[in-house]
């Protein structure tokens, strides 16, 4: 009796086995608005093929990353409902592309969230005020767009949905990241030279830390009261460099990263700004009131009982 | 009293000592420092100078440590360190009378300084707790902020670094007070500072 059951235990353990060597894909073509195959079947893969009509045979090629879309990012991606033809368009069925397509007008998130008040909340239009006072926009005004940050085929809401800060800070930091730490992208839109990131930030310690647990645009944003996501990147002379500006109890975290769950909760077991304290420790931002009461009553009986003690000593002399 | 004069502190134990009084000073400067830091304190170490201070004294500190464990091993100083628990609490209450009310009435101390027994039973059991009990946690847990990346990250639902830096700053206090009692007892001797002339030239009067 006991072989069989064995048996079926070795099976099922190589199932899985095989299960992680050879994943069966999460996503299959019918998830994708079905009109999207049509445009995945090339651009979801790193190869394409097509028919040469003229010589009568399918030609296998390799498509350039740049053109290549995460099929599974954009479905789970803010826009991932979308037909891909509803902001590029139709003509794109053709292959070759019409070269006329390269002049194709994109649309602006205002184009379609301006004025909507079920998107009220985001603030589109001071977003935008915002995003013009930006230094990217001031030294690129033609190339920088909503999009250069916003990925097209990828951007989902972090900060105001995610709970888990620690995934909103790698999602907004790659942002960044996609320009400042990949240089094809970020010398479309600058003759300078890249900027090494890990050089210019030798002076903030523990770096690797810090970058886990705060966001660039902490530093190099001003936090707005009435936006969520402040979007006036400034210039780096402006950028935060005062340690105590997160690491004191007024830190500047509540008002940026934290802001979301800070409106949620309120002290919580008599910590200085709580809400950090279920991802991160703050030194300095992070002190518990009951352990400095204490603490500072402790102390003042020590320097009492001294002083007690020491005034025997000086008269029993 | 004893007149005669005892050799009680060898050179490596007061290059020890010292080192570690400078150290645990500045740790302790910096620590708070940082604990309470604000944007306009200016009275304080900016947070970027004690972070760095302390991170060096932290390293330095623990390096003098293990000259201390040591020498207590390789030399007969570790003796000195051997509780002997049967009759402690006796020993103890003696000693802390003593302190509370027979030092007022010029009794004899209890326990006098020998070349056999250099600390009484309460210098003892502090010095052995906070070098053997605090020492050890608050090192472990310092270095263990210096590579966070080495702390499990979340506890509980709570940062772990939190249970490591509360760990820490509760211990840094513990030791802060056993200071402050410590550079106090040591001024029960006549005159006040002899004590401290001992741990510099390593007689006792
Ligand atoms: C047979 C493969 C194939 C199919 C199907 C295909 N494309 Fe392309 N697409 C390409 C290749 C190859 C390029 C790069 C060469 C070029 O720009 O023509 C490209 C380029 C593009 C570009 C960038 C053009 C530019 O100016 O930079 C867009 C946008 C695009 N395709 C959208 C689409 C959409 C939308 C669909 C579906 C309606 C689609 N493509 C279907 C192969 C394909
Ligand atoms: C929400 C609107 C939107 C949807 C939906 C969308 N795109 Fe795009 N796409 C854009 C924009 C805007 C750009 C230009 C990006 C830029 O200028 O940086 C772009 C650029 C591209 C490019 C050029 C490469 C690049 O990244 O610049 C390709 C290829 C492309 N899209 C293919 C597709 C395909 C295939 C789909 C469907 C799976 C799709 N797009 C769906 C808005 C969209
Ligand atoms: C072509 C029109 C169009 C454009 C351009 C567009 N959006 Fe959207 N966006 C929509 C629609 C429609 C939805 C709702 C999608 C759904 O519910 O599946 C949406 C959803 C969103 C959401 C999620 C809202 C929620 O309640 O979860 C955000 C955030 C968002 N868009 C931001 C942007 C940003 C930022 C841009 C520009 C970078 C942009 N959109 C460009 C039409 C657009
Ligand atoms: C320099 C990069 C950058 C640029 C440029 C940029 N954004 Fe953003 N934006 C971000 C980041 C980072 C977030 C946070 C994403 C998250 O975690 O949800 C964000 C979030 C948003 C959100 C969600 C805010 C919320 O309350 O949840 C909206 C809406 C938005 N951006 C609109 C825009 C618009 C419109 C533009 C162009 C006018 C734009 N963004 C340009 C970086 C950028
Ligand atoms: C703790 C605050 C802080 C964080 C977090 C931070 N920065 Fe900075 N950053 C600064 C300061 C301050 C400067 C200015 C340094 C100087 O002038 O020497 C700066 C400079 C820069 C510069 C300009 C460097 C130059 O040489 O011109 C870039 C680009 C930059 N940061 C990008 C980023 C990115 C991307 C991230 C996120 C991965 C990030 N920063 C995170 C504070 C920060
Ligand atoms: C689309 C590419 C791109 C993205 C995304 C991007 N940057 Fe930049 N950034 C640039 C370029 C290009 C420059 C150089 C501008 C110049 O001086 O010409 C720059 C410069 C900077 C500087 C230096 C400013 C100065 O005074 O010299 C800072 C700081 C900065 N970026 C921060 C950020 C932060 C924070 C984010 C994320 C929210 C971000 N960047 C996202 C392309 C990008
Ligand atoms: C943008 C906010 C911000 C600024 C500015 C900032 N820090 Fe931090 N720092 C943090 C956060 C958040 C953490 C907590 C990381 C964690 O949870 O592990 C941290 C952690 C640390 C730690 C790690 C402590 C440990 O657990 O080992 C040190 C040391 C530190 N910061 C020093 C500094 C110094 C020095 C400066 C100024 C040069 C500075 N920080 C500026 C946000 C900041
Ligand atoms: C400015 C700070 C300090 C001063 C002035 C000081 C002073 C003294 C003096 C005078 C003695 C000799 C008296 C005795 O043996 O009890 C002594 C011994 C001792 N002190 Fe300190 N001390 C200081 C800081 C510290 C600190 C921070 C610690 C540890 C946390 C410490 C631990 C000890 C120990 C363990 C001994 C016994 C050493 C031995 O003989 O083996 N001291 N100290």
């Amino acid at each position: 009796m006991i072989r069989p059951k064995i048996k079926h235990l070795i099976q099922f353990i190589s199932f899985f086995f095989l299960l992680t060597v050879f994943p069966i894909p999460k996503v299959n073509a019918d998830s994708v608005p079905d009109q999207n195959y049509s445009c995945l079947k090339c651009h979801g893969h790193h190869t394409y093929k097509y028919q040469n009509s003229d010589l009568g045979i399918e030609i296998k090629e390799a498509m350039c990353t740049k053109r290549v879309i995460d099929t599974l990012a954009f479905i789970q991606s803010n826009h991932g409902k979308f037909k891909c033809t509803d902001c590029h368009d139709p003509e794109y069925n053709t292959f070759p592309h019409p070269g006329n397509l390269r002049m194709e007008l994109m649309y602006v998130c205002t184009d379609c969230h301006g004025g909507d008040p079920e998107y009220a909340k985001f603030h589109f239009e001071d977003i935008e005020a915002a995003f013009y006072e930006s230094m990217h926009y001031q030294r690129a005004p033609d190339a920088f767009t909503c999009w250069s940050c916003h990925n097209p085929h990828s951007y989902k809401t972090h900060a105001r949905f995610g709970a888990d800060i620690s995934k909103t800070v790698l999602y907004d930091n790659n942002i960044c990241l996609s320009c400042h730490a990949h240089v094809s992208k970020y010398e479309l839109l600058t003759e300078r030279d890249s900027i090494n990131i890990l050089k210019t930030h030798s002076w903030l310690p523990n770096q690797e830390l810090h970058f886990r647990n705060v966001r660039c645009i902490e530093c190099h944003t001003q936090p707005n009261d009435s936006l969520l996501i402040s979007h006036v990147v400034m210039p780096r002379a402006n950028a935060v460099r005062n340690c105590t500006s997160c690491h004191s109890k007024d830190s500047r975290l509540m008002a940026s990263l934290y802001k979301y769950q800070s409106l949620e909760s309120r002290k919580e077991r008599g910590f200085l700004n709580a809400v950090i304290l279920n991802n991160s420790y703050v030194i300095g931002a992070n002190r518990n009131q009951y352990l400095n009461k204490l603490s500072l009553i402790l102390f003042g009986l020590l320097l009492l009982g001294i002083a007690i003690h020491t005034l025997f000593r000086i008269f029993k002399h | 009293m004893t007149t005669e004069k005892l050799y009680l502190y060898p050179l490596w134990v007061r290059l020890w000592h010292w080192l570690n009084a400078i150290f645990f000073l500045t740790l302790l400067v910096t620590g708070i420092s940082m604990q309470y830091s604000s944007p306009n304190s200016s009275f304080l170490i900016s947070f970027e100078k004690s972070v760095q201070l302390h991170n060096i004294c932290g390293i330095l500190i623990s390096i003098n440590y293990l000259l201390f464990i040591i020498g207590n091993i390789f030399t007969t100083n570790g003796k000195f360190y051997k509780i002997q628990l049967k009759g402690l609490f006796n020993r103890l209450t003696k000693q802390i009378q003593f302190y509370l009310f027979g030092m007022f009435q010029h009794q004899n101390p209890p326990f006098p300084v020998s070349e056999k027994s250099k600390f009484n039973p309460l210098q003892k059991v502090s010095y052995v707790a906070a070098m053997y009990i605090g020492f050890p946690i608050i090192i472990i847990s310092g270095w263990a902020m210096l590579f966070p990346e080495l702390v499990p990250a979340v506890v509980l639902n709570t940062s772990g670094l939190l249970f490591t830096a509360l760990f820490h700053v509760i211990f840094g206090f513990i030791l802060s007070v056993f200071l402050i009692i410590h550079l106090y007892v040591c001024t029960f001797a006549s005159p006040i500072v002899s004590n401290f002339k001992s741990m510099i030239t390593g007689w006792h009067y």
